[in-house]
């Protein structure tokens, strides 16, 4: 590479560094030096106090236990889908990965309605026997897992699924023709070459359930884990031993990220396979019966929490008490977030944020997946580093990050005050989406010949012509993929928005929350709708895109 | 049927309104090479996969050593299959891909691990046992993969396009060790192959299909000097075909005006003459004759040197080039010379 091409790289990656070591690096920085503001004192603190204990054990022991409870389900069902052909099949497939795209927030207040214990689930069986009480009560940790076990199993269904696809079958049919029974070539050939898919959608799922927030604190009880006893020794202002506890979360999360991807990489072969494996017809009648049945309640038990959660944004606030369904019904929920505008100002404020924080992500995000793919420059590995970090870090201690970090005006030690004003959180959203976007947009560009770039160079055309017409193009679908999903996981946002909204800013996860304390249970469901239909025409939006460009 | 055979009676195979295989008999006894060729999508895979029982044929039945196992699923076959792109299990070494199917069986891990070392050896790789598959070179696989179905002393061998992958030098030499291999264990070996070369070169016998139909079996040189068919004709070989005048045993053949008769072949069971016949000229069967009074005249348009010989195309009349192999070098393109036929008995075959 020739001086000036050098020279152009670091003119490009400087501002992209600067960026990130400032926004990414250095919270984390704050984060760790506020943990050892008074030597070990607030570490003393943390190791005695059994609150602190409790709550990693029980982090990490639901993490690992959502991890068990998302293959258990995610592996068969990718299996089933892929292949057997079935009854049901193909409605199974459509609605399979619906779960995912509930913002978290909003599969948990479902879960609520549908399996709390004044849910409907609750009462019809309380009702149903007779009984004084709710059978269950919907708290503590298996509750945490139930619900996460539905969010994320999604995960590894996907993978698991995208393996099966990309499986050679001629490796299958090698087994069987050297006689191996199906348990065998299971057992020695199928799952070992699943590994990597497998391990990949673990680490995804060990790395959520750890930074989950929503599920143990709204079904925590008594219950107590990393990311919400850091929320409670904020808000109690024992920073300290936030930042301690921070730090504990971010090196669990880090740990589980080296377990996993060992696990990854020790089975990563390069497989020549065409994939294409035809579905086996079931064709006897009982087991088509049975998988009818089957399929039908799965779908059900899927699509529940959505049609909960609309059925309820019509029930009149404060009306739903002991009832096993809501008694009256409204359009007046949906009238008021548009008519009130101290409803309104949620929405416009996730949407406006959303919306910086992603365009943000896809500039920044370009440039860095430009010079990590396509550029050779010294600073390339730091870049890679910064890009992936805030995928390792649990939102809670971003979040805490940033509360550590632009608490006031400091220009030399380079802090500037932002913890009050409207720009915090786009700016933890923008954080939170860098991965997501860069990822995608890499994948992107690594499809694209690097001779093609040379070889425009070669024809005479400019940099920027270059850049305009032959990097662009290539990087425009995984510019549209990263940004629809950064943009999703920003306006369902919670955990930032608890950590760091101000009145000002107030997204609307954080009003469901105060309408569901309110017991506004209609308002605060027509919210979640608004959100799901905000998350669906991202997509459908996105899909668009993608198809002028294809 | 002899002992240890594999046959196909009647089999069909339709995938929705294509049938695959239409009506297939076949029969290998034990110790012979048949070769299934054809063009890509005439039935010769799905062929192979009902045999391996991969596929379920829709009628018909296969059996072997006469007991039928149409329904047996491949793990309970015992058959030795080598795939097209090898198959081997990226996520074990040599030896344990070799070793497979004896854990299959059950064998315990010192005994497989030494007989596929013995497998390993008799195909040349004795030594590469703890190798990953990754680092072996097509030819390397290719013999793995053999291996790996010969150690399991399979009731018959099926390969799936073996050679297709190996490069034209190693092709050569691979040709004749999978022969003499394939001699050696015994078994009924049926493979499939879409190069007629590798097909004469290993088969003792060739079944050609078309469309799911078989259009002839017989050996390599049946099929090429007493072709069951104008198809046939066609597909095997290199063939220059003109109308005939079919006269039973004779054949007269007129190119530019000037008639000629040659003894000729029929195929078995047909017709004693027929009304609209072709004539199947070979390249090998003509000569060029500089100075032939009983030959055709005519332009050389084209030389081709195939090392030790040349093949001319000559222009005999407006519209008629008949390709000729030849050991005289001598022609170039533009000159004229005489072509004469030099083997009979010349095939006939029914327009």
């Amino acid at each position: 590479m020739s001086d000036g091409a050098a020279r152009r790289s670091w003119m490009l990656a400087l501002p992209v560094l600067a960026l990130l070591l400032w926004v990414v690096a250095f919270p984390n920085v704050a984060v760790i030096a506020g943990s050892f503001e008074n030597g070990f004192g607030h570490w003393r603190e943390f190791i005695a106090s059994p609150s602190d204990r409790e709550a990693l054990t029980t982090s990490i022991v639901i993490s690992l236990a959502s991890v068990v409870a998302s293959v258990l389900i995610g592996v068969p069902l990718a299996f089933l889908l892929s292949r057997f052909e079935f009854p049901g099949r193909r409605i199974l497939r459509a609605v399979a990965t619906l779960p995912a795209a509930l913002p978290p927030l909003v599969g948990v207040i479902a879960f609520l309605f549908l399996y709390g214990e004044s849910g409907v689930v609750a009462r019809g069986v309380q009702t149903a026997l007779g009984m004084e009480e709710a059978p269950w009560r919907l708290t503590g940790v298996w509750a945490i897992i139930f619900v996460h076990a539905y969010t994320m199993y999604v995960y590894v269904f996907l993978f698991v699924s995208a393996g099966l696809e990309r499986f050679d079958v001629t490796l299958d049919e090698a087994a069987s023709g050297l006689g191996a029974s199906s348990w065998h070539r299971l057992r020695k050939v199928t799952l070992p070459l699943l590994t990597p898919a497998l391990a990949g959608s673990m680490l995804l799922v060990f790395m959520t359930s750890l930074g989950s927030f929503s599920a143990p604190y709204v079904f925590g009880g008594g219950i107590r884990v990393l990311s919400t006893q850091i929320v409670a020794s904020k808000l109690n202002g024992s920073l300290g031993l936030a930042y301690v506890e921070t730090t504990v979360l971010a090196l669990s999360a880090v740990a589980g990220l080296v377990l996993f991807r060992w696990l990854e990489r020790k089975r990563k072969y390069t497989s020549s396979g065409k994939g294409g494996a035809t579905r086996r017809i079931i064709r006897s009648r009982r087991a088509q019966t049975i998988a009818a049945v089957l399929s039908s309640l799965t779908v059900i038990v899927l699509v529940l929490p959505h049609l909960m959660v609309i059925l309820v944004s019509f029930a009149v606030d404060g009306s739903w008490t002991t009832q096993v369904l809501p008694p009256e019904y409204t359009l007046d929920n949906y009238r008021r977030l548009v008519a009130e505008s101290q409803l309104w100002k949620p929405i416009v404020n996730s949407v406006s944020m959303a919306v910086i924080a992603t365009a943000a992500n896809v500039v920044v995000c370009f440039v860095a997946a430009y010079l990590i793919v396509l550029r050779t420059f010294s600073g390339r590995a730091l870049l890679e580093l910064l890009v992936a970090l805030p995928w390792a870090i649990p939102a809670t201690a971003i979040a805490l990050g940033l509360a550590a970090t632009f608490n006031r005006n400091d220009l030399l030690a380079g802090r500037v005050l932002l913890v009050g004003t409207f720009w915090i959180l786009p700016l933890a959203y923008f954080i939170r989406g860098i991965p997501l976007v860069s990822t995608a947009v890499e994948g992107s560009l690594r499809q694209l010949d690097a001779s093609l770039e040379d070889a425009a160079r070669g024809l005479g055309a400019s940099w920027w012509l270059t850049m305009k017409r032959v990097v662009l193009p290539a990087a425009r679908p995984g510019l549209v993929a990263g940004a629809l999903l950064a943009g999703v996981t920003a306006v369902g946002e919670f955990v930032a928005g608890v950590v760091l909204y101000t009145h000002a800013n107030r997204p609307i996860s954080i009003e469901i929350l105060a309408q569901l304390r309110a017991l506004a249970f209609g308002t605060a469901a027509a919210y979640s709708v608004l959100l799901i239909v905000l998350v669906l025409i991202m997509t459908l939006a996105a899909r668009g895109l993608e198809e002028r460009i294809a | 049927m002899s002992s240890g055979s594999l046959a196909l009676e009647r089999i069909t195979r339709r995938f929705g309104e294509h049938v695959a295989v239409n009506d297939l008999t076949l029969e290998v006894p034990a110790g012979e090479l048949l070769a299934l060729i054809g063009a890509s999508g005439s039935g010769k895979t799905t062929t192979l996969r009902i045999t391996a029982g991969y596929e379920t044929p829709d009628s018909g039945r296969v059996l072997l050593d006469g007991n039928e196992i149409t329904a047996l699923p491949p793990q309970k076959r015992g058959f030795g299959m080598v795939f097209q792109h090898y198959a081997l299990f990226p996520h074990m070494p040599v030896e344990e891909n070799v070793a497979f199917g004896l854990e299959a069986r059950g064998v315990g891990r010192a005994m497989r691990l030494e007989r596929a070392g013995a497998a390993l050896q008799s195909v040349g790789l004795g030594g590469a046992g703890r190798r990953s598959i990754q680092s072996l070179s097509g030819g390397e696989q290719q013999r793995v993969a053999l291996a790996r179905a010969l150690v399991i002393e399979p009731k018959a061998l099926l390969l799936d396009e073996p050679l297709s992958n190996l490069d034209p030098t190693l092709r050569q030499t691979t040709r004749d060790e999978l022969r003499a291999m394939l001699h050696r264990v015994g078994v009924p070996a049926l493979f499939v192959t879409h190069d007629q070369e590798d097909a004469f070169a290993i088969a003792d016998r060739i079944a050609l299909i078309r469309q799911g139909t078989l259009l002839q079996v017989g050996t390599p040189e049946d099929l090429y000097d007493r072709p069951a068919s104008l198809e046939v004709a066609k597909f095997i070989g290199r063939a220059t075909i003109l109308p005939a005048e079919d006269l039973g045993d004779r054949v007269g053949v007129t190119i530019a005006a000037l008639r000629r008769e040659f003894a000729s072949t029929r195929p078995a069971g047909s017709e004693p003459t027929f009304a609209s016949a072709r004539v199947v000229l070979r390249p090998d069967a003509l000569e060029i004759a500089p100075a032939a009074e009983d030959g055709w005249k005519g332009k050389v348009i084209n030389r081709r040197f195939t090392g030790g010989s040349a093949v001319y195309r000559v222009q005999v009349a407006g519209d008629t080039v008949i390709e000729i192999a030849s050991s005289n070098m001598g022609l170039r393109e533009g000159d004229v010379t005489g072509v004469r036929v030099v083997r009979e008995p010349l095939p006939v075959v029914k327009a």
